[in-house]
């Protein structure tokens, strides 16, 4: 079974579906609707198989390997392969894009634009998504990198809300200026790295390189995926962008875009050049904890709900950020779990504030009030949703969240301690919006508002249910994904050739001795 | 007295030169014995079937490598490759320059010589039919541009400088429309062109003083073992490359391009974009390449120099521009810088990606230049940007087609752009120009915004009352456009072959 072209089917399947939707006629928008929907759940189905079929305790840490040759002048092949950390990645796109697509079914209704467009920009979009964690051959890599922009810009510019124009222009300039970072500095690598894309070589030259030579290309990698992260301070994109764009597509955008930063850092920036990253981990140590203090101030101040949210998973990617450059075990492990946890949950939080701005026609906290007694089931998701993303015991994020702070600390403790303030601001700016939304008096002027007063949908419930019922799974037994994703954290972490001080020696306190 | 001795001269090789110099021959009794009626039909088939006919010959000769007629002409890989470039792109102008259906009589004036405004000129430019002149006076262009990249003497070159450049200035000054600018345009080109000329004639006048002959070779080997003051040398180089840097629109001489860019008649600006885009970046290669290899250390900092600055001044003027071919224009001086970080690369690889580029640049500008003639209202083409407003909203295939190109121009991979930069970019950190990679690489975020303006306002601005309607292309520019855009998707998704037959072709002879 393992022989069967994963990796590919499973990138170009999405295309299919993109194309095959944009080929239906406008009017037919419920036709269009339903096979944007069957061709995500093909998606998600092949997905399963493949988890299934992954070998956890195998010698290889990539396993379905691919490879066809594309430009062979420039040694440029069209290589796919997963290890545990893309397993999970893509299992995550494969879940996130059936809800979403479910989630957005009424979105493009009322706009005079049209649906299959849209629904055909969803699957285009995730064929880049899925391409980008399968490849694994650096060119091909930054191809994707660079055409997933395409897609979201046009579903943030033509169906986006207000300043969607000005979003999505900002989105694409930030992403491309850090894109094209990256181009010089993968030339830079494919000079030096002896004229191959291919990811397993590169990691054997780049034991080579010299030492200047390799900061300077790390940061090249590393500004590209900290502007798509976004960490602070090339943050000011996204809460543009997470606010105009659609709530389903803002889900994929922080949910499942912008873990290709994090991701890119942990399987290209650490085992490329690890001396560099070495030399730079205290700095982007520092932004991350930055991030962390300042979004969640930040999106305590926030009025708009979809900006609040994007905020939230600024401060978000910060935990990741120290979890990755802390270089231990645990760390590594809880942020590609954290990357995981948070597009359950920011995704569902983003999916649920889009109901609400659905039914109310606005965005903003002070337009809310009291809506718990009107639409009680809606707002008790909200609650869930807002209890994940603050990490409550129980749900999946908290196991992320303390993983990597335990690995922090172990190695970093000043930046543990400070992001744990972390956690009483997200307790904050969650609890409070949920206070000033759903609790207190009622707001007379959603009395007016008939689409207030229709609760959960069954497209809804089917919607909210899956993502619930994982973050409540995971929060109690993460075992199979920390599984999958350990052996890939450990292989990196040897890459970068740092020492673990072992999980034993921490619990017991003897850390160092 | 002693007898004259011709050198021996391979016919076979300078074939394709020959047929399209004679098709412009042809051409020109072609106005004097068919009536006026069918001519533009006849003068179509017969300079196309011209360039298919040098086309033919070219790949016939495609194994051809000989230096003739007393070392004038060289044939060599490079030749061959450029020469099937500008012959395709020639042909495809060529068919953007015979469409008469978008608008009644084409893009040219009935009566170059009627005073603008003056009643007659009305009443022609409503309904009487362009002139057909301008069919030969392209073949005419084409040759020279064909014998520009063979020369292998100063000499010829410059001969062949002028052969292709003056049939071009008169091309400038034919537009139907804005007659006042399109001749404006071919006087300044005119002027400006001389003034580049004559630098060029001056340069070699010094060089030969200097090496004591005009051919590339002579001067190589002089370069190596100097017998004259190298004042000489160093004068002449600079004279020379600024007359081939004016015809390539290199900062600081660029600045007839916008002008003579939104002047001429458009499909003639596609024209000029594309194939004298390759004649002079060929021209430059050749001359850089073979001849001056020797002081390579002295020049590069320079042309380096020239070259940063070509690429940060199309891309920042092209955020202030309000005109579609003016901004067209900016953009392809920033694509000139590119390529001559490619040329800078001085290998083989720079060589090839140098030519990678002009093919996949040629392709993608016909192909805009051809959408922006189909933008139009009843007083002709639509050009200011805001008259391009929420077209996506009134012809979706056609503001499809457009943005794809603008984000090859912005090289978004999956586009020709994207593998083109991709190629000269790893020449040159090859060749130690990595200063010039980082340039390139900011200059393209800058000029990322332009393309992006006019992206945002085709899809997501609203329509005005002024949006133009698009006229529906016609046959000949459908064809044009059609071939640019799968030209420009091919060379970004597969661009295997192309890069191996530029592979082949690298490789000069002397």
């Amino acid at each position: 079974m393992t022989d069967f072209p994963f990796l590919s089917v499973l990138t170009l399947l999405p295309l299919a579906g993109a194309i095959s939707v944009a080929c239906i006629p406008r009017a037919r928008a419920e036709l269009a609707k339903l096979v944007a929907l069957g061709w995500s759940l093909v998606v998600l189905a092949l997905s399963i198989v493949m988890w299934v079929a992954f070998t956890v305790d195998s010698q290889d840490r990539f396993q379905f390997h691919e490879k066809y040759a594309w430009i062979p002048s420039w040694n440029a092949n069209f290589t796919f392969a997963a290890d545990g950390i893309a397993l999970v990645m893509l299992m995550l796109i494969a879940v996130l894009f059936p809800v979403v697509i479910l989630a957005s079914w009424h979105d493009v209704d009322q706009s005079r634009r049209s649906a299959p467009t849209y629904f055909a920009l969803l699957l285009a979009f995730e064929f880049t998504m899925i391409g980008v964690f399968a490849a694994a051959d650096i060119f091909l890599f930054y191809v994707f990198f660079e055409v997933m922009l395409i897609p979201m810009y046009f579903i943030i510019g033509s169906f986006g809300s207000g300043q969607k124009q000005y979003a999505a222009v900002k989105f694409f300039l930030y992403s491309l200026v850090g894109g094209l970072f990256m181009l010089a500095a993968m030339i830079g690598l494919w000079v030096i790295g002896g004229h191959t894309f291919d990811f397993a070589a590169l990691v054997e030259a780049g034991k080579s390189f010299d030492q200047d030579t390799a900061r300077w290309l790390f940061l090249g990698f590393f500004v590209a995926f900290a502007i798509k992260a976004p960490f602070f301070p090339f943050h000011t994109w996204l809460p543009d962008s997470g606010g105009a764009a659609p709530a389903g597509a803002a889900a994929l955008l922080v949910g499942v875009m912008d873990k290709v930063g994090t991701f890119g850092i942990l399987r290209y920036c650490l085992p490329l050049f690890p001396e560099a990253s070495r030399w730079f981990a205290p700095a982007a140590l520092v932004l991350a904890v930055v991030g962390i203090i300042y979004a969640a101030l930040l999106a305590v101040g926030q009025n708009d709900l979809k900006r609040l949210v994007s905020y939230t998973s600024i401060a978000h990617f910060g935990f990741i950020g120290i979890g990755i450059f802390a270089f231990t075990t645990q760390g590594g492990t809880g942020s590609v779990l954290y990357m995981v946890n948070h597009g359950l949950a920011t995704g569902l939080l983003f999916i649920v504030v889009g109901m609400f701005v659905a039914r109310r026609g606005s965005s903003l906290v002070s337009d809310f009030g009291g809506a718990g007694k009107l639409v009680p089931g809606l707002a008790g998701v909200l609650f869930f949703a807002g209890l994940a993303s603050l990490a409550l015991p129980g749900t999946a994020p908290f196991v992320s969240e303390f993983l990597v702070l335990l690995g922090t600390f172990s190695t970093h403790k000043p930046y543990a301690v400070i992001a744990t303030v972390g956690i009483v601001l997200a307790a904050a700016y969650v609890l409070w919006m949920i206070q000033r939304t759903t609790q207190g008096t009622l707001n007379p002027v959603l009395d007016e508002v008939p689409a207030m007063k229709k609760d959960l949908s069954l497209r809804e419930k089917v919607v909210v249910a899956p993502l619930i019922l994982l973050l409540l799974v995971l929060g109690f037994y993460p075992k199979p994904v920390t599984d999958v994703i350990n052996p890939a954290v450990q292989a990196t972490l040897q890459d970068v050739g740092t020492q673990d001080p072992t999980p034993t020696a921490v619990a017991d306190g003897k850390a160092g001795r | 007295m002693g007898e004259l001795k011709l050198p021996p001269i391979d016919y076979g090789a300078l074939a394709p030169m020959l047929i399209l110099f004679g098709v412009a021959c042809v051409g020109v009794l072609v106005e004097v014995l068919v009536p006026r009626k069918s001519r533009n039909v006849v003068q179509l088939a017969l300079t196309l079937l011209g360039v298919v006919a040098a086309f033919v010959v070219l790949v016939i000769n495609r194994d051809i490598r000989v230096v003739t007629i007393g070392g004038a002409v060289a044939i060599d890989g490079p030749t061959i490759f450029l020469q099937g470039a500008i012959l395709v792109l020639g042909a495809m102008s060529l068919l953007l320059i015979g469409e008469r259906q978008v608008e009644a009589g084409g893009a040219f004036v009935a009566q170059a010589a009627v005073v603008v405004g003056s009643e007659k000129d009305n009443r022609q430019s409503v309904s009487q039919p362009g002139l057909t002149e301008v069919f030969p006076l392209t073949a005419f262009a084409l040759g020279g541009m064909l014998l520009f990249v063979a020369a292998n003497d100063l000499l010829t070159m410059f001969v062949a400088l002028e052969v292709f450049s003056l049939p071009l200035y008169l091309l400038c000054a034919l537009a139907r429309r804005r007659r006042l600018l399109s001749q404006e345009a071919a006087l300044k080109y005119f002027l400006l062109g001389s003034y580049a000329s004559a630098f060029f004639l001056f340069g070699i006048a010094l060089l030969y003083g200097f090496a004591g002959g005009v051919q590339l070779s002579v001067i190589h080997e002089a370069v190596a073992a100097p017998q004259r003051s190298e004042l000489l040398l160093y004068g002449g180089l600079a004279l020379v490359a600024i007359g081939l840097l004016f015809k390539s629109a290199l900062a600081p001489f660029h600045v007839w391009t916008p002008d003579v860019y939104q002047g001429a008649p458009t499909p003639i600006t596609a024209f000029m974009a594309a194939c004298t885009k390759v004649a002079a970046f060929g021209a430059l290669l050749r001359v850089l390449y073979v001849a001056f290899e020797g002081v390579r250390w002295d020049f590069q900092p320079v042309l380096g120099t020239i070259a940063a600055l070509t690429m940060l001044t199309g891309a920042i003027l092209a955020v202030t521009q309000t005109d579609m071919k003016r901004l067209l224009a900016y953009s392809s001086i920033a694509n000139a810088g590119y390529l001559m970080v490619g040329v800078l690369a001085l290998s083989e690889d720079g060589l090839s990606s140098t030519m990678f580029y002009l093919v996949a640049y040629g392709f993608a500008v016909l192909a805009a230049f051809a959408i922006v003639s189909l933008v139009r209202d009843s007083d002709g083409e639509a050009t200011h940007l805001s008259r391009w407003a929420g077209i996506g909203r009134k012809s979706p295939l056609l503001a499809g087609v457009f943005t794809f190109i603008l984000l090859a121009f912005a090289g978004i991979p999956l586009t020709s752009g994207f593998t083109a930069k991709f190629a000269v970019f790893g020449a040159a950190v090859e060749g130690g120009q990595t200063w010039l990679v980082i340039f390139g690489v900011v200059t393209s975020m800058l000029i990322a915004f332009p393309y992006l303006r006019v992206v945002v306002l085709m899809w997501l601005s609203e329509p005005g009352e002024s949006t133009p309607a698009v006229s529906i292309p016609g046959f000949l520019t459908s064809v044009a456009l059609g071939v640019g855009v799968v030209v420009t998707v091919a060379l970004g998704v597969v661009p295997a072959p192309l890069i191996d037959l530029t592979r082949e072709a690298s490789q000069f002879i002397r």
